[in-house]
């Protein structure tokens, strides 16, 4: 379990005041300087050692992301973007950052954004954190007011940072999505390549980082990469802000080490599964774009990237959502799935049809209104949309309906079965035209 | 050049390409919707999967670069396959993912026969459906009059809106919702304003973008295609017209890289009803001032007894717009044989002069060259109405990297940015004396192109202004040895081959404007002259196809055939030679205009020396060598024609220039004769109308 004076985000729950002398007093801003003084290699270089793997949910390593960027400029500006559109149903934590602990978000764009040679940073906010964004703005500006950032800052590093309110698009948390909607575009993934390390806003070489990813950084670099390192698992380093949600006594957002085990983080942090652990049903890992993992294999599972990939899901951004036995599991996924359907951005064919084809399927299904051969169906419709988009939405419609069929089909047959005996009076409707 | 596997089979591509370009050249065939040659990359199909050896998915051919890819661990070529299992999985998961929201009707769809859902279902596609849901409802679009919407065979493929956003320069089109609730729309269901808005559905790979008005008329697979060129501006696109029985069904561009690429105006597209309208199918004579229905005999007759009381010196000759070249030259020889002088071929008083040399009168960069010049000049022209291909090419050059762009005289939206540099001769004079700044932006490019347009040239000072511009062009350098800046943009298909046939006013005689006045000719014979008004007095004969202002005030009609009833050589701006073919027969008693000269000729008693086509082009070929290379331009001494043109005499004007065309849809007979065109022209009207509150 996280000692306390191991945690970065002292104020996580908004018990002391975000402002820049509290933030100060938390140790924010302190000795930022002297940390851009030792050069921009040995930024990049320490991110690589602390084995920070990127907080937003694909958990690439930060300090790898950080040295793609150019080091020669070649007369284009470079970019660091940060990603507050934080839309994933059950994830909350950029939100506690933004409210309570800005001043480490600003100190880390300022870190990030000198380390890459870029001279102004956007935060792209997501469209309903309007709570978040007067917090935030409101700490840019003291940041501002108090030279730390800016032209001509006490840093010696010129430096803007503009704040930028998107209008609550899911997509637009997909970088290159989030890349055209900053450019006043429709928020429509990009192809890759070319990645935005070369070409990404306006054409120029632009990191996009998650807001968690970001405000470690100063912690990381002020106490040293290897006590970073220190902590969690080998390859899972670090703490990690764990947002649990469900049919836990207590939801909480709370910062622990990586690889605790799922049965440690529940019984620790949130006072028990509701109805006590014989009563959990499933757990989904990271957000509602992984594939949920049933009780037996969750709870003494190690939360982190390697462990719950072997458990064919992902840590992704550590949204925890505990279900208990009073679920409806179908209809659980079935919601997740008009999720999909109703963002996804339509621009490509497998992700714009086959959510609505999925949705509609599960939809029948979560009722019993189906046949069980179209389960195998529905398995390879997912398969077909899984990997053929042009971004990853496709995958994150499709891998939730796989983690459902993978663990509970027998209770979709047995839904099936029960229609099948005891037939609703409303009629089955007609195959389409 | 890297080397690549594909299929087993090794090649050599530039590193440049895509992978369906390289697979394209390994002889593999890609499936593909979205992907046009001549739009940006949208990669949203996703049909043109293909795989690469060690990649964890299938990956879109048609955004990946052959860079792109990484060689294999030992440096082996990359290896990529099109047909292994994984790749026909995935073409046959996004075909069934295109049609389950397609509906099944494709026996009412306009497309059907030539639709690429349909060809490419059936070889990548499977047979029987799996989706048992309803299929989403679009509601139908109003895009404008030319374009039928069908939104539920909509496969949001975008090219439509690539089209019109990257070539024909409007923002117009543009997808709204997300997810399965996109749809393609206007702003407001307004219709496009795009002069080349019906190569949307071209574009389209399915039945949802087709041409409203050749709708449920007729099937592909029913019709007679016929190559040939077009004539409603002197760009000369490529066409093919397609024709059922006696009739033409449609027209539709045809790939021509020099011209028009693959794009065509709306007009060479929808003046296809013009073609059966107002046409005249049999002679007519009027009599006690009413025209009335006659025979050959006794139109030939009427003919005869006109010009035999007529003196040589007052009788004239004007070719209008539209004629080929054979008929033109079948009466310059008639004219020529009656001794008579007054010809012309510019109903407009375009000071164009033959004798200055051809290249004084042709587009000498062409239009493919447009794409190396890197600057612009453009005076008294508005390209886009004027050869809206010009347009599209210029805009083609602007997207590349825009080079500075100045415009003397009407000040348009050309859909790139320009400088406004003036409105008249004034301007012009400025950048000949170097006063004016742009004067210098044009010396200090490499290769400068200044295009001067027929609302510089038509007016009085016409010559003057042709000097000043050939002064400009020799200022800054528009011409060297490899570089032609020098560029007359033309309006009538007709125009530069009766120029090249020299059918302009002998020594002393009238030019169409002195023709048309009052009592200056006792006989005018107007070959499909129709842009100009003959003072009462003279005997008018009118060879033409339609009832138009030539005919109404015609003493004797003679019915003719349009461009798609015969076979004609026609000379585009650039002094291209086309060949524009024969898709169906003139209605009636209509002939070919050549065999009614040659007709005439004999009750004239001036037989002229050929009996059939074949002879005609030889005599013509034998007068006129650089005619019989077709598809291609005689090379001419441009700097000479310069020098010539420079010395032109005159004292130019002040007044502005102006574009001599007033209403896009409505500048030849056949047009005029057209509903559809008719209707666009309103409704252009009613918008410039509300531009202007």
């Amino acid at each position: 379990m996280l000692q306390d004076k191991d945690r970065i985000f002292t104020n996580l729950y908004g018990f002391h005041s975000p402002d820049l002398d509290a933030a100060r007093k938390r140790g924010a801003w302190d000795e930022t300087k002297f940390l851009i003084d030792q050069g921009r290699d040995w930024i990049v270089d320490e991110m690589k050692k602390s084995g920070l793997r990127g907080r937003g949910g694909a958990g690439f390593p930060t300090g790898l992301k950080w040295s793609f960027m150019p080091k020669q400029n070649d007369g284009r500006p470079h970019y660091l973007v940060v990603n507050a559109d934080e839309s994933e149903p059950g994830t909350c934590k950029d939100r506690e950052i933004m409210r309570h602990d800005p001043h480490l978000l600003i100190e880390g764009c300022l870190l990030a954004s000198f380390a890459m040679g870029a001279h102004a940073c956007y935060i792209y906010l997501r469209g309903e954190y309007i709570a978040e964004r007067i917090a935030l703005q409101r700490a840019v500006d003291e940041a501002y007011k108090a030279k730390l950032i800016g032209k001509g800052n006490v840093h010696g590093w010129d430096f803007d940072l503009y704040v930028h309110h998107g209008a609550g698009a899911y997509i637009c948390g997909e970088e290159t999505a989030l890349l055209e909607s900053l450019e006043g575009k429709k928020g429509m993934p990009r192809l890759k390549p070319p990645f935005p390390a070369n070409v990404g806003l306006y054409g120029c070489p632009t990191t996009v980082n998650n807001v968690e990813s970001i405000a470690v950084a100063g912690t990381i670099l002020r106490r040293g990469a290897s006590w970073f390192s220190g902590l969690g698992r080998p390859n899972n380093v670090g703490t990690k802000l764990f947002c649990v949600s469900g049919h836990v006594n207590k939801p909480c957002n709370v910062e622990e080490e990586m690889g605790i085990t799922f049965r440690e983080l529940i019984d620790k942090h949130c006072g028990g599964i509701r109805g006590g652990w014989d009563n959990l049903l499933a757990v989904i890992p990271g957000g509602s774009s992984v594939p949920m993992v049933p009780a037996e294999q969750i709870a003494d599972a190690h939360m982190d990237f390697d462990t719950l990939r072997n458990l064919q899901s992902g840590l992704g951004t550590a949204a925890v959502i505990v279900m208990d036995k009073s679920t409806d599991i179908v209809r659980a996924i079935t919601r997740i799935s008009y999720f999909y359907k109703h963002e996804s951005c339509g621009q490509c064919t497998p992700c714009r049809e086959g959510t609505g084809w999925m949705w509609r399927v599960l939809t029948r299904m979560s009722e019993g209104r189906a046949q069980k051969r179209e389960i195998d169906m529905l398995l390879e419709v997912t398969k077909q949309v899984e990997g053929h988009t042009i971004c990853a939405l496709g995958d994150a419609a499709a891998w939730p309906i796989q983690g459902l069929i993978r663990h509970f089909r027998h209770e979709i047959e047995k839904r099936i079965d029960d229609y099948a005996a005891n037939p609703h009076s409303d009629p089955v409707r007609v195959a389409a035209e | 050049m890297t080397k690549l596997i594909v299929d087993g089979k090794e090649i050599d591509v530039p590193a440049e390409y895509t992978l369906l370009q390289a697979c394209e050249e390994a002889g593999a065939e890609i499936p593909r919707f979205c992907f046009h040659e001549r739009l940006s990359v949208a990669g949203n199909c996703r049909m043109c999967l293909v795989e690469i050896k060690g990649a964890p998915k299938p990956i879109a051919s048609c955004a990946w670069g052959v860079r792109d890819c990484r060689p294999g661990p030992n440096g082996e070529p990359p290896e990529i396959s099109t047909k292994s299992p994984t790749v026909k999985k995935a073409r046959e998961g996004v075909m069934e993912f295109l049609l389950i929201n397609h509906p099944l009707d494709c026996p009412i769809c306009d497309q059907g026969g030539e639709c690429d859902l349909q060809d490419q279902a059936m070889a990548y596609g499977v047979d029987s459906t799996r989706f048992h849901e309803n299929k989403r409802a679009v509601e139908d679009k109003y895009i404008g009059p030319l374009v039928k919407t069908w939104m539920n065979r909509c496969i949001h493929c975008t090219r439509c809106i690539r089209f019109a956003t990257e070539v024909a320069g409007v923002p117009d089109l543009g997808a709204i919702g997300r997810g399965e609730d996109m749809e393609i729309t206007t702003y407001l269901e307004k219709a496009m304003g795009s002069e080349l808005q019906s190569c949307v559905a071209d574009l389209c790979p399915v039945g949802a973008l087709t041409s409203k008005p050749y709708a449920y008329t007729a099937r592909p697979w029913e019709m007679t295609k016929t190559e040939s060129v077009d004539v409603m501006d002197a760009v000369g696109s490529a066409i093919r017209v397609d024709s059922r029985g006696r009739e033409v069904m449609r027209i539709l561009p045809r790939v021509n890289e020099a011209i028009n690429e693959e794009w065509i105006t709306d007009k060479t597209r929808h003046i296809v009803d013009g073609l059966r309208r107002q046409r005249l199918d049999k002679p007519y004579v009027r009599e006690n001032g009413k025209l009335r229905p006659a025979s050959w005999q006794e139109a030939f007759a009427a003919i005869a007894k006109a010009v035999g009381g007529a003196s040589p010196e007052r009788i004239g000759a004007i070719v209008g717009d539209l004629p080929a070249v054979e008929e033109i030259y079948a009466l310059k020889e008639l004219m020529t044989a009656l001794g008579v002088t007054n010809l012309d071929a510019r109903q407009d008083g375009a000071a164009l002069d033959p004798a200055l040399g051809r290249s004084s009168y042709l587009f000498n960069s062409t239009i493919e060259g447009i794409e190396e010049a890197d600057a612009i000049l453009i005076v008294g022209s508005n390209p886009r109405i004027e050869g809206s291909l010009v347009n599209v090419r210029i805009r083609k050059r602007f997207r590349m990297g825009p080079p500075p762009i100045g415009v003397i005289g009407e000040k348009a939206d050309l859909t790139y940015d320009y400088d406004y540099l003036g409105a008249g001769p004034d301007t012009l004079a400025e950048i000949v004396s170097g006063k004016h700044p742009f004067a210098k932006v044009l010396a200090e490019a490499e290769r400068p192109l200044i295009i001067l347009g027929q609302g510089a040239l038509m007016r009085e000072d016409g010559a003057a202004i042709m000097a000043l511009a050939a002064k400009a062009a020799e200022k800054v350098g528009a011409v060297t040895d490899d570089w032609n800046g020098f560029s007359v943009l033309h309006t009538a298909a007709a125009r530069v081959g009766a120029l090249d046939l020299g059918f302009v006013p002998g020594e002393g005689a009238l030019d169409a404007k002195a023709m048309a006045g009052e009592s200056a000719l006792d006989v005018i014979f107007l070959l499909g002259a129709d842009e100009i008004d003959i003072a009462p007095g003279a005997f008018v004969i009118y060879q033409g196809t339609h009832g138009d202002r030539g005919a109404h005030r015609a003493d004797v009609i003679l019915p003719g055939a349009t461009y798609t009833e015969k076979s004609g050589t026609f000379v585009n701006t650039e002094g291209r030679v086309q060949v524009a073919n024969r898709a169906a027969f003139p209605p009636g008693d209509a002939r070919e205009d050549w065999a009614i000269l040659r007709a005439l000729s004999d009750v004239l008693g001036h037989k002229l020396p050929f009996d059939n086509l074949a002879q005609l082009r030889e005599k013509l070929y034998a007068a006129y060598p650089h005619l019989a290379a077709i598809d291609e331009i005689a090379p001419g001494d441009v700097a000479a024609a310069v020098k010539a043109a420079a010395k032109l005499k005159g004292k130019p004007g002040d007044a502005p220039f102006v574009s001599p065309v007033k209403d896009f849809y409505l500048t030849n007979p056949i047009a005029r004769a057209s509903a559809i065109m008719a209707e666009c022209s309103a409704l252009a009207a009613g918008e410039s109308r509300e531009a202007a509150e």
